[in-house]
């Protein structure tokens, strides 16, 4: 599992603490994050993890803390720098326009273009078959890039755009809640593709609230609860239950079990 | 890079539903059966001939060239309801600077042009600044246009029209671009058609195959997608709205010199015909999906109309509600092609 564990951590979070007026959202957040590794950061409604992914992409600006990029310390203004330093963000339902067709949306904003590069006439050829291939390689197997994106499934769409930012050269891959809104079958096609990205090399950080999706692909977890990072475990050192215990908080997870198991009996 | 090859799993999709995918598909169909149903009505003999085109086109050419930047504007999700009145105010603007100002034409035109881009970019400035709707701001900018209109004739010449245009230096050399008329084949033609084929093909050009046409088309899909995909949504939409605004200036500043005046009320009312050609022709009035060819055919079935109801000896009062049936049953035909055509996800 830790064939690809780098010594260095492509990126890096100590002490990161994000407040809105006299909200804090954030507090002294550390996590790190290699290369060809799955980091999954888990937390239940408001937990932070919104706030965090807005730090991460560039979206928001810690209000204290550092944030460094193989290992030198960055502030991002917007998140096209945080693009530029090759960390992409897939949002959930906001990544692909559902009535475009596949390869438009692949290379949408990075169009290749042909000829006197200020005209900006498409090379439709070469997006239509490196959409294709791209996707082949990351094991998305289309039959057509001409048909509209929105006639794909949810899952395929997920992973339409984590190929298009794996090909785009990211090398730090932030997935927003990737598989809350899909299907067991669908999610597993996710999850996939998430491996897949990561046997690219991508440093992949995995943001859910489901324990059993981040279980199955994750190489480190950490724990976000009430803006606070309360555990983290590495894959060899944790089971399933002791994830979805840290992650509801143990004691209550108990006592919640307990009165359900009583409500049933009637 | 290897080759690719056939896909064995695609079901061969036929040429029907390949057509069936084009969101022009159904306005072409829908003007070869009203051209035939026109054709047969014909008492004079001449509507399927050069002369009944060369009438229809007269009609069709004005409006097909706004429509298509209209198109291109509702693919990019936003209304100009301010591209009628604009027709007018260009005119009457070019107009009162040749007559009253004593400016040559062409500095005149350009003045005009410049005039309508700052109209666009006000329009589009304040539909991403205020995020209103920008049918309430272009709406807004129609009735100002609209009172401006008036007043101002009224002011500079005492009366609701401008004439005199055509004592103006360089009105010959520039009728002669805008406003002349070309003989093919005993029927004369108005100029006019020759930009509205060359905008037709531009805008198609620009639409399918190029940078800024993937962006319309992402911007009116999801702004939101886009914008995360790097997309200068707002960008985009500003200039659609200057290409709209001075599209309709050309209009004008064709009309008055073809009619070598104009009044004050001109263009009042055409926005709608600009929009039922834009939605006749396939263009979602929701955006993000469209074409500039289908625009141009909603503004031939116009022509038709036009031309068609007086040669069959029909009342002409009657061509608003044949347009209005037909804006209805094609959004409707579009909309089940569209569907049919997707192919449903089992």
């Amino acid at each position: 599992m830790s064939a690809k564990k780098s010594a260095d951590p492509v990126l890096e979070l100590k002490d990161v603490g994000k407040s809105f007026g006299n909200v804090v959202a954030l507090r002294d957040v550390s996590l790190a994050v290699y290369p060809g590794q799955v980091t999954c950061v888990l937390g239940d409604n408001g937990a932070g993890k919104s706030t965090l992914i807005k730090i991460l992409s560039g979206v928001h600006k810690a209000s204290e803390g550092d944030f460094l990029i193989s290992g030198q310390k960055t502030e991002f203004n917007s998140p096209r720098d945080a693009m530029a330093k090759g960390i992409a963000t897939v949002f959930q339902d906001l990544a692909t326009v559902p009535l475009m067709s596949v390869w438009r949306n692949f290379f949408l904003g990075n169009e290749p273009k042909k000829w006197w590069k200020p005209l900006g006439i498409l090379d439709t050829k070469f997006a239509k078959e490196t959409a294709k291939t791209e996707l082949l390689n990351m094991g998305i197997d289309l039959r057509d890039t001409n048909q509209p994106i929105g006639t794909l499934s949810g899952g395929e769409r997920q992973a339409v755009a984590i190929a298009r930012a794996v090909y785009f050269g990211a090398n730090v891959l932030i997935l927003d809640e990737p598989t809350s809104a899909l299907g067991v079958r669908q999610s597993g096609i996710v999850l996939k593709y998430i491996l897949a990205a990561r046997e690219r090399g991508v440093a992949v950080i995995f943001i859910t609230h489901n324990p059993h999706h981040a279980f199955l692909v994750g190489d480190h977890f950490y724990l976000l609860n009430r803006g606070r990072m309360t555990a983290s475990f590495v894959r060899e050192k944790v089971q399933l239950d002791e994830l979805i215990q840290a992650m509801a908080g143990g004691a209550e997870l108990d006592t919640l079990t307990h009165e359900i198991s009583i409500i049933r009996q009637d | 890079m290897t080759a690719i090859k056939a896909d064995e799993r695609i079901q061969r999709v036929s040429v029907i539903t390949k057509a069936l995918r084009r969101p022009e598909l159904g306005a072409l169909i829908g003007a070869l059966v009203i051209f035939t149903v026109f054709a047969i009505v014909d008492t004079t003999g001449q509507f399927a001939q050069l002369q009944g085109a060369a009438g229809w086109t007269k009609f069709a050419a004005p409006i097909g060239i706004v429509s298509i930047f209209v198109a291109l504007l509702m693919i990019a999700g936003e209304f100009d309801l301010s591209s009628g009145v604009m027709v007018g105010s260009a005119g009457l603007l070019m107009g009162n600077l040749i007559s009253e100002v004593g400016m040559g034409v062409w500095p005149a035109l350009l003045t005009t042009l410049v005039f309508a881009a700052i109209v666009g970019l006000a329009n589009g400035y304040l539909v991403i600044k205020t995020g209103l709707p920008s049918f309430i701001v272009t709406l807004a900018t129609f009735f100002v246009l609209k009172g401006i209109n008036l007043a101002v004739t009224k002011l500079l010449t005492g009366t609701v029209r401008v004439d005199g245009v055509d004592t103006g230096e360089g009105f010959d050399s520039a009728r002669s671009w805008f406003a002349t008329k070309i003989e093919i084949g005993g029927a004369s033609f108005q100029v006019s058609v020759l930009w509205w084929i060359g905008f037709t093909i531009l805008a198609t050009w620009v639409l399918t195959r190029t940078t800024f046409g993937n962006w319309i088309f992402a911007a009116g899909g999801d702004a939101n997608a886009a914008r995360n995909a790097g997309v200068p949504v707002a960008r985009t939409k500003i200039t659609l709205f200057v290409l709209t605004s001075v599209a309709a200036a050309l209009v004008g500043s064709m009309t008055l010199l073809e009619l070598r005046g104009m009044q004050a009320g001109q263009g009042v009312g055409q926005e709608f015909y600009y929009i039922i050609a834009a939605a006749v022709g396939g263009t979602l009035l929701t955006g993000g999906a469209g074409s500039a060819i289908g625009a141009s055919i909603g503004a031939a079935i116009m022509g038709f109309a036009a031309i068609g109801i007086p040669y069959a000896l029909w009342d002409q009062d009657w061509v608003s509600t044949f347009l209005g049936v037909i804006l209805f049953l094609a959004v409707l035909v579009n909309t089940w092609l569209s569907v049919q055509a997707k192919g449903a996800r089992k």
